[in-house]
This record gives structure tokens, sequence and C-alpha cells, in this order.
């Protein structure tokens, strides 16, 4: 049972006895708990759902950080391309530049 | 962000996949083992076997908790159903395994009351809406699922809900990994970790595979993008020799887990000496049973369970598919009579069983992202 999914926190009721929050998956809302979460999300805040409660929440700068990375790979491939273009002479290989553009 | 498109954006993983090509050796087969059975379920309905060069050979990994649960143990919940007023409750995932007496939606047909619950919550919460019958909660999963089992028996025991009880089959995954591991007919070059346990768990328990066993393991999502890039993480290390754990889930996996939900496990359940796991044997100290001081909520303690053990029928594969030694079409019986429409084992029932994944994605082929 790993499926999980992430939702978005509309709202969040804490009573004494235990806190839910009101969760927008996909466009359904549905009522999620957050006992297992000792930092509650707030509203806003997203956070991953398995069984009807809340496992983590998620960080939108780590996601954003990701596809930054995703976006550069092939990038630091065809600098290197680039650069061994220049060749100072130093090298002895005599083989053509790898990779392609 | 919605943290779903994003991570299937077609121009990252067109890079991504020219990445994976560009650091493979021609000459070296890598295999790579997916531990958890929501990843093998992404791998196969991305199709992203069709993307990948031929020589990474993804293995399927034993982390299917209804697929690793003998069948004695279906019997044993249905068991208790079927003697007492009993309301039988269990994850959609369950109702079509098979047991030896038939699956739980068969003894639903018989007359047993068996019902879909989407959460350990809404098992407490029939019992409080019928305080004349017992609910009966047959708890399965990993670490994932366990906390909130946890935390639910808690609720039960802290508001005096005497007429629910758990049948506790919650099973751990480091030393379904460890066995992986020990068997001498496994060659695994590196491992793509399980995410959603992590969340739970963290990275830490990993450090073990990486320091001892010297082999690289990613904790990857399960977005195509996220499998992707940990195949590159994985190949990364592969190709300079290194071995060490990396977090590629990093928007929801932290290090160190997650503490609420630790603490949760640790006050409900202990560890079980043993357990046994289908097609692996006994494996010690793999599964939790509840603490004796929540006994009262422990449907093995309220009820006498036979505990028999019941092999699986001879020509099914599942052992062997479970472990990756086979792929589910290598299976005898596979497609012909074992079928997600009847089953003999839990693997073709699954939603994490590799048997379903393969089955209902099988005819569907990517196009090949050149």
């Amino acid at each position: 049972m790993c499926l999980a999914i992430p939702g978005k926190i509309l709202e969040a009721s804490t009573t004494e006895n235990d806190a839910t929050a009101l969760v927008e998956v996909a466009g359904v809302r549905r009522r999620v708990d957050l006992g297992l979460l000792e930092d509650r999300p707030r509203p806003g805040d997203w956070v991953l759902i398995h069984v009807g409660f809340a496992m983590s929440k998620i960080s939108e700068q780590d996601a954003i950080d990701q596809m930054r990375t995703l976006a550069m790979l092939g990038e630091a491939e065809a600098a290197m391309t680039e650069v061994r273009g220049y060749g100072s002479g130093d090298e002895t290989s005599a083989e053509p530049p790898q990779g392609s553009k | 962000m919605k943290y779903v498109d994003e991570f299937r954006d077609p121009e990252l993983i067109r890079k991504t996949t020219q990445e994976i090509r560009r650091l493979v050796d021609p000459q070296r087969q890598y295999r790579l083992m997916e531990v958890c059975g929501g990843h093998t379920h992404a791998i196969y309905r991305f199709g992203l076997k069709d993307i990948l060069p031929e020589n990474i050979d993804l293995i399927h990994g034993p982390g299917c908790p209804v697929c690793v649960l003998p069948m004695g143990r279906i019997d044993d919940g249905l068991s208790i159903a079927k003697s007492n007023d009993v309301i039988f409750a269990a994850f959609g995932d369950m109702m079509r395994v098979p047991g030896a007496h038939g699956s739980p939606l068969e003894c639903k047909a018989r007359g047993m009351d068996v019902r879909i619950v989407y959460s350990p919550a809404d098992a407490l919460k029939m019992a409080k809406a019928n305080p004349t019958r017992h609910v009966v909660f047959f708890a399965i999963g990993f670490e994932t699922t366990a906390p909130s089992t946890a935390l639910v028996i808690m609720r039960a025991k802290q508001e005096g809900v005497r007429n629910f009880s758990v049948f506790c089959n919650h099973v751990t995954i480091i030393p379904a990994i460890r066995a992986i591991l020990d068997s001498p007919d496994m060659r695994i070059d590196g491992f793509i970790g399980p995410g959603h346990v992590s969340t739970v768990i963290g990275c830490r328990p990993y450090e073990w595979i990486a320091r001892n066993e010297r082999k690289p393991i990613v904790v990857s999502g399960f977005e195509p993008l996220d499998l992707l890039q940990s195949i590159v993480m994985l190949l990364r290390q592969l190709q300079k020799n290194e071995y060490r754990v990396e977090n590629q889930y990093q928007r929801v996996v932290p290090w160190e887990g997650n503490r609420g939900a630790l603490k949760a496990m640790a006050e409900v359940f202990q560890v079980r000496p043993y357990f046994e796991w289908r097609g692996m044997g006994f494996i010690s100290q793999s599964a939790l049973r509840i603490r004796d001081a929540y006994a009262e909520w422990d449907a093995e303690v309220r009820f006498s369970v036979e505990g028999l053990r019941v092999t699986d029928p001879k020509a099914a594969q599942c052992g062997e598919v479970l472990k990756g030694v086979l792929k589910p079409h290598q299976c005898k019986l596979f497609g012909t009579e074992c079928t997600p429409e009847h089953p003999i084992g839990a693997l073709m029932v699954s939603s994490e069983g590799s048997c379903a994944a393969y089955h209902n994605y099988e005819h569907r082929k990517l196009v090949a992202l050149s």
C-alpha cells in the first residue's frame, strides 16, 4: 500500500483530540488526518496523503530545485564539448570531441 | 505546482533519458532492483522499460505487502469473521486475494459481512457506528501504513472503543532487502529505494546496504521523472564505483524520517521474532505485532486463529516472481490459468503486484522518445 498522493490543504481544524484538514486532491475535497505530523501544515501547504493520513509536507522549494537540476541535464556535457573543441594542444588524444549538440 | 504534471514533462524526460544513455557503459549489464511495488507499477504504467537502454535490467522486488502475505494469513483473518458476529474490514486491495477457501469478496458473496475501508480510521468509525457488532480491521502494509494503524489503535484505547480489534500483518522493508541480498542467486548492482516507506523511516536505515554490501541505493519518487532521475543517480555512482544512500525524493522524504509516525509505531507495535513471507520463507524480525498494553485491540488475542500454513498451488511461481528471480510472464501460469479476472496468487490482484502491473500494461508501448 505505497499509494500516496499529493493534496493541497484548504483549511485545518484542530480540536483537543485530533487534527484534521480539508484537502483538495485533483478537484475532490476530502478530510485528512494530520495526527502523524508533528509540524502541523497550514492552508496552502501541500501534503502527501496515504490511507487518509497526511504523511509528509511537500517542499515546494525542493521540487523547484529538482526541476532546475533536470532542466540543466545535458548542459554540462554541451559545455564540455564546446571547451574540448578549443584544445590547447596539451591533449594527446586524436579523437574528435564526443557528443552532439 | 501540482506535483504531478511537472514530473511528467516530455522535454525533461527526453533530457533525463539522454543522460542515462550517456552514462551507461555499453559493455556492462546493469541490474537495478526497485523494491517497492508502487515503483514496479509506475515503471510498467509509464512504459519506462521501453525508453531505457537494453543493458539496464529492472528487477522487481518484494515490496508488495499484499503479495508477500502467505495464504494462511488470509484464511486466519477470514476465519475470525466467519465464526463470530464480526464485520471484516479491509482495504479494497485485499478483497480479491485468494485464500484457501475463497477471497474476502467470495466470502462476502456467501454471506460474510466484509466491507472495504480506505483508512484504518474508517474501520474505527465503523465500530463506533455499530456498537453491537465487532469490527476486525485486517491491517496490511509496510512502514508507510503501520503508523496510521498504530494511531487508530491508540485512539481506540483512549476512547474506550471495545468492539474493535486489528489483525496485524504489517511487515518491514529492511529484512526483505536483506533477504534479497543474502539470496545466493541474486546479483543486484543497485537499488531504487522505496519512496513512501522512507517518508516514515527516513534514509538512515539503508546505510548498511551502502556500507556493508557496497551497493548504491537511491530513494525515489514515483513519477516518471523521479524514477529516471534515480536511475541517473545510480548510474553516476556505479560509474565512479561509489556506494552511497541518496535521496532523490527530497520534496517528500525527510532524511530523518517522520518522528511522529515512528513514535506511534513504537508505542503500539513490537517486532515479531519471525514471520513467514510468501516465496521467501521465514524472515526474522520482519513483521510487527501489537504490544501487550494494547492486547484488547489485537484480534489474534481476542480470537483464536488456527495459524495453519497454506502453501501456494504447486504450479504457481509467486515466490520466484516476488524475489525477482523470474519476470511475471515467465511464470507458467501467467496469462493462462492466472489472470486478473481469476487470479491464482495475490501478485495478479494487488495494485502493487508485479504480475498485475505486467498484465495490465504489457500491451501498451510508449512511443520511444528519441
